[in-house]
């Protein structure tokens, strides 16, 4: 395609209803997604307090199924994908020969012989494309299901409520990172307990034709509740207050699961070979013995905020960067997420600052999450 | 939503009001204000200082990027609106009242600036 072409975004099955709604929409991932409906912070405060409705059907779904299923995710994947039992779900990832990230994902296990691997919509062909290739010889079935779900989530600490009222699913019994299929609103859906908000909440895999119906429904259903349509402006502080990752900011290619202070994730133990064991088996030992940048949270002592690329400095040096950065709404202040030399990573690390245009700004250096939910 | 028919704008989207005494006062206009999102925090030039039409005096955040602040005209600074620079969110809640962001002792104008119907139709609301 000729770079003067001019590229028709894509448009989720909620699009319509958005715009109705007077949604601000923005270009994300080739994807034309609702940014806020009103004030990107009281959307945010709703989801802390009451509850949100989100459209993330850009998120790419793709389903690995067959006898070999399990034993191709477990060597696709840095996750033991063979231990997760069904109805249950895994935070993990998949990364290159050289050990860097390709994406991180979820990967619901649906049945002995299926799973669903939640992609994000900037990487979802680099994983459709890495797990066929990675199938070969394997008894598996790698399958693109981006366009046959519409996805929803109602996040916050009101969503389980509203949900109960919607289906005779056992939600109490779903536990986080569990899901089951159900029917909600009269419309059949995989129901997740899972999210990016650091909230309890529900992630709802529709089918496109019924994304209208459910969006309703759960409009209807939380309205005395508070329940309010939320953009992704106020998903991406909401995940950075809960200190969650978000690739592009703070994974890349060029970083391995060990430089990103997420090595948890690779399970050494599993059995058989995977692709990066070698090369992130020499990535943990050199984490030990010369440890990399360390992915801290700033929180501003002024108002001026960070944004991803800005230098962080100590003593007129560069001491590393921010990947992600925005006001606040539960703090109150600017926060960031940066990469800083081992030695300037200490919480209450004193000296530190953020270069703002310029100008350095003082910053306190703190462990993250910014934000947790009292249980 | 309507653009005063009194004020006049410029395209960088800031308006202003008409002198008196030779002092107008600046804004930004509801359409710059909606596409900012949420302002969390205004930069405004000190009282005395020299503007230029077009260039530079300050810059305004919000929670997805920081824009800069043009002066619509060239002049001295009178006046900051301190009720702004303490809760920025009155640039959103009312961008041609209450959130107005400085005052100028009005040197020069550049002969460009847009009516209101002008403005409306360059901005497309």
């Amino acid at each position: 395609m000729s770079s003067n072409t001019p590229v028709e975004p894509r448009r989720t099955a909620l699009d319509a209803l958005h715009r109705s709604l007077g949604a601000t929409m923005t270009d994300f991932a080739g994807w034309d997604m609702p940014l806020r409906y009103g004030s990107e912070r009281d959307e945010h405060l709703a989801v802390r307090t009451r509850a949100g409705l989100f459209d993330l059907s850009h998120m790419g779904e793709i389903t690995v199924s067959g006898p070999q299923a399990a034993a191709l995710l477990d060597f696709a994947l840095v996750g033991n994908i063979g231990g997760v039992k069904t109805g249950r779900a895994r935070y993990t990832m998949i990364c290159r020969a050289d050990g860097g990230i390709l994406d991180d994902l979820i990967v619901y296990r649906l049945a002995d012989t299926e799973y669903m691997v939640v992609a994000n919509a900037s990487n979802a062909q680099v994983v459709l494309d890495a797990l066929t290739e990675r199938a070969e010889g394997f008894d598996a079935e790698v399958r693109d299901d981006r366009d046959a779900y519409a996805l929803l989530a109602v996040q916050g600490p009101e969503s389980p409520g509203i949900l109960k009222s919607l289906t005779d699913a056992d939600l109490d019994g779903l536990k986080y990172y569990a899901g089951l299929p159900g029917t909600v609103a009269g419309v059949p859906a995989l129901i997740a307990r899972t999210g990016y908000t650091g909230e309890d909440g529900f992630e709802l895999f529709v089918a496109p034709a019924d994304a209208e119906k459910l969006w309703q429904a759960l409009t209807d259903a939380g309205a005395a509740a508070g329940l309010a349509p939320c953009g992704l402006s106020c998903r991406d502080t909401l995940r950075l207050e809960a200190g969650m990752p978000l690739y592009g900011h703070e994974l890349s290619t060029s970083l391995t699961p060990f430089d990103a202070g997420l090595g948890r994730v690779v399970k050494f133990e599993k059995e058989g070979d995977f692709v990066g064991r070698e090369a992130l088996s020499a990535a943990a030992a050199r984490a030990e013995s010369q440890p990399p940048r360390v992915l801290v949270g700033l929180i501003a002592e002024g108002r001026r905020v960070p944004r991803a690329g800005y230098p962080v400095v100590a003593d007129g040096q560069v001491i590393g960067e921010v990947t992600s950065g925005a006001p606040s709404p539960t703090l109150g202040r600017p926060i960031a997420m940066a990469y800083v030399d081992a030695e300037h990573s200490a919480p209450g690390t004193t000296g530190v600052g953020v270069d703002i245009r310029g100008s350095h700004e003082p910053y306190e250096v703190v462990a993250l999450p910014f934000y947790k939910r009292q249980k | 939503m309507s653009n005063p028919q009194e004020l006049r704008y410029s395209k960088e989207h800031e308006w202003l009001s008409g002198a008196e005494d030779g002092v107008s006062t600046v804004g930004i206009t509801e359409h710059a204000a909606n596409a900012l999102g949420d302002v969390v925090y205004v930069q405004l030039p000190e009282v005395g200082a020299a503007v230029t039409a077009g260039e530079t005096c300050g810059e305004l955040e919000s929670t997805k990027s920081v824009s800069d602040l043009y002066s619509p005209v060239t002049g001295e600074i009178t006046e900051i609106n301190q009720d702004v620079v303490d809760d920025p969110a009155l640039v959103n809640t009312a961008p041609f009242e209450g959130g107005w962001l400085f005052k100028v002792r009005v040197a020069d104008e550049p002969k460009d600036l847009l009516s209101a119907a002008e403005y409306t139709e360059y901005s497309g609301s």
